[in-house]
């Protein structure tokens, strides 16, 4: 049995796209725990949880590719394709960026100096804090749709993307503290594993930075 | 007098009975679905109620407001003059039978294939076949035909802008305010009101001769003001019972507006229904139509005289009895699968695409139900209304049309014949 109307009326994107960040977020939200371990120099429940952060990469790159694959030249969306696949694009560094903490940790088995572990552990907070938002900004998505991308909707997605670049600029200030206590430490620690700190303190900010990425690529496909 | 009309006149028209029950019979089994799938795809309405809807609205639509369609198909598409039945009036009564068997074996087909093929199309270009090869191709009012094969790209087009505006009138007064709910309460009356207006103004304008109302002009505009208030006064009780509930569905803000939005759909379904009765029956009873008055006659090609009303409730009841037999399981399917046209869309689709084809009915046009609706849809798609919409099937639907029509010319040219073949 088949109909045209039921041929015409297409599968829409927007719930497989919230489901994406869904995983996404999950990644990141992961490595509190994580980090909480490693840090505790806990390695068997830290590979777990990494493990378990590898497992949700894996569904949102599946989701990803679902999206993708249904998306062809001829669907006509109330949004531009290319917006959504960037969209896609940039929900999933998100869970790239988690992925990379946590085999880059566990694989060199990486402990935050004792001093520096409550820091670390507070800037991964806001980071985290900036991914739910923007998981909550494209949890407005089906809203926005359903409202036809209405002015009210659009301004309290912007309330919304306000919050969560002000958790960046917090990040980003956690982060210029933590880089100088890293500093103040430097000469007393092995220098390949400095290094390596930098480098998960660099990805621990990339997760603030990709959710503001997020929040702004979904402003632009909404008031397209 | 025709010898061969005297000799079988009966059983000629006889056959027309049949095979026009069974075209009546197929356009309630298989195109009523999409028109009331919608509806019970977004949930407002029941598979129960869209079927006693149906049977309701496709009857009244058929009976009260079929009948200028039919007079289209019946005498408007050949020219009698010219086509010569003054003295061989058996010609059209073949042609006639021939152009329902050739539509019907080419529906059953494109329906076995899953083709969006429509009705409407089908029988046309069969009536064309029959009378360019089997009469003459000065036989063919070809100033009405083409005005026809205009309507079918005019149509949806026209159906497109009405649900864009819908839609849009929809965002500006209810989706894009502070309290949608309480708008949407004080609003959806009014299209409430266009519904029931829009479909009396054309059943009391075109329709209601044959039932021995013949009001006028202005009598018809009073009839059909009072009439969207009734149906207002309806809406507006059924709106008034429903209550916001701000923890309906933690996921979704408009839940609660989307319930008032199906009660609209309720009556946006029976517009629906009545349209597509008002204007398929024609396909199904129009070449009966013209059989009947050949033979009633005893061989003359009488345009002018009364549809008879046992003709449009053959029609009527073939449809009802195709939806009752088949075509819930259609809908069921249909409903089951639209699930992304919420009450908001679907009303504003419903609406545009009843308006058009109602509209077309009085004018006495032949179009397609189906293709209207999916204008609509697309209206409602370019006002960002809806999430994703597959354009390959407007590909699909306008290579339906350009089979459709010489297909169902030449098996008409078959049938026609292979009659002529069998009753001299």
């Amino acid at each position: 049995m088949s109909s045209v109307i039921i041929d015409l009326l297409g599968k829409s994107p927007v719930k497989p796209i919230q489901e994406h960040i869904g995983k996404t977020y999950q990644c990141s939200q992961l490595l509190e725990e994580f980090l909480i371990a490693a840090n505790g120099n806990n390695w068997q429940q830290a590979a777990k949880l990494q493990a378990q952060i590898v497992e949700a990469e894996n569904q949102a790159d599946e989701i990803k590719h679902a999206i993708r694959a249904n998306l062809p030249k001829s669907v006509w969306m109330p949004f531009a394709r290319s917006d959504v696949i960037e969209l896609l694009t940039v929900q999933d560094r998100m869970a790239n960026k988690a992925k990379d903490i946590a085999g880059l940790m566990l694989g060199r088995k990486m402990v935050f100096p004792q001093s520096m572990a409550a820091s670390a552990q507070q800037m991964l907070k806001l980071s985290i804090k900036a991914a739910e938002k923007a998981k909550d900004a494209i949890s407005e998505l089906d809203e926005l749709l359903e409202s036809g991308f209405s002015g009210k909707e659009i301004d309290l997605l912007q309330g919304l993307l306000n919050e969560l670049d002000k958790i960046e600029r917090d990040s980003d200030k956690a982060q210029v503290v933590i880089r100088a206590d890293l500093l103040a430490l430097e000469n007393d620690l092995p220098a390949v594993e400095v290094m390596f700190l930098y480098r998960i303190i660099d990805l621990i900010g990339d997760i603030a930075d990709v959710s503001q990425q997020i929040g702004n690529r979904l402003l632009l496909l909404s008031s397209k | 007098m025709s010898e061969i009309i005297s000799q079988y006149g009966t059983i000629l028209l006889a056959l027309a009975c049949v095979f026009g029950f069974f075209m009546a019979y197929g356009v309630g089994a298989n195109d009523v679905a999409n028109a009331m799938g919608t509806s019970v795809g977004a949930r407002a309405i029941t598979i129960k109620q869209a079927i006693v809807i149906a049977m309701v609205f496709e009857f009244a639509g058929a009976y009260l407001a079929g009948g200028e369609v039919t007079s289209t198909i019946r005498s408007g598409i050949i020219n009698a003059d010219t086509a010569g039945f003054d003295t061989n009036p058996e010609l059209l009564v073949y042609g006639m039978l021939a152009s329902l068997l050739a539509a019907g074996t080419w529906l059953l087909l494109a329906s076995w294939k899953g083709w969006p093929v429509s009705t409407t199309h089908s029988i046309i270009g069969a009536i064309i076949g029959f009378a360019v090869v089997g009469i003459s191709a000065d036989s063919v009012e070809w100033g009405q035909v083409s005005s026809i094969v205009a309507s079918w790209v005019i149509s949806p087009v026209v159906s497109g802008s009405i649900a864009f505006i819908l839609f849009l009138s929809v965002q500006y007064l209810v989706l894009d305010t502070e309290d949608p709910f309480a708008n949407a309460k004080k609003y959806i009356p009014g299209y409430i009101f266009l519904v029931g207006f829009t479909i009396a103004m054309v059943t009391l304008v075109k329709g209601l001769r044959h039932v021995g109302l013949d009001l006028s002009f202005g009598e018809s505009v009073f009839y059909s003001i009072l009439a969207g208030f009734v149906t207002m006064a309806i809406g507006y009780y059924l709106v008034s019972k429903i209550e916001e509930d701000p923890h309906e569905d933690p996921n979704n803000r408009f839940a609660s507006l989307e319930r008032l939005f199906g009660v609209l759909m309720i009556f946006t379904a029976c517009s629906m229904a009545f349209a597509h009765g008002s204007n398929d029956v024609a396909n199904a009873i129009g070449p009966l139509a013209a059989i009947n008055g050949v033979v009633q006659s005893g061989g003359v090609f009488d345009t002018q005289s009364a549809l008879p009303v046992w003709i449009l409730l053959l029609g009527a009841g073939g449809i009802v009895i195709g939806l009752a037999t088949l075509g819930y399981r259609v809908i069921v399917t249909i409903g089951r699968n639209i699930t992304e046209l919420t009450p908001s869309r679907g009303f504003a689709a419903e609406l545009a695409a009843a308006t058009t084809v109602v509209i077309a009915s009085g004018t006495g046009i032949p179009v397609s139900t189906t293709h209207t609706l999916v204008g609509a849809v697309l209206g409602v798609g370019i006002a960002r209304g809806i999430g994703a919409l597959n354009l390959r099937v407007v590909g699909k639907i306008f290579l339906s049309w350009i089979v459709t029509l010489p297909v169902g010319a030449a098996l008409s040219i078959v049938f026609f014949f292979l009659l002529r073949f069998i009753f001299g």
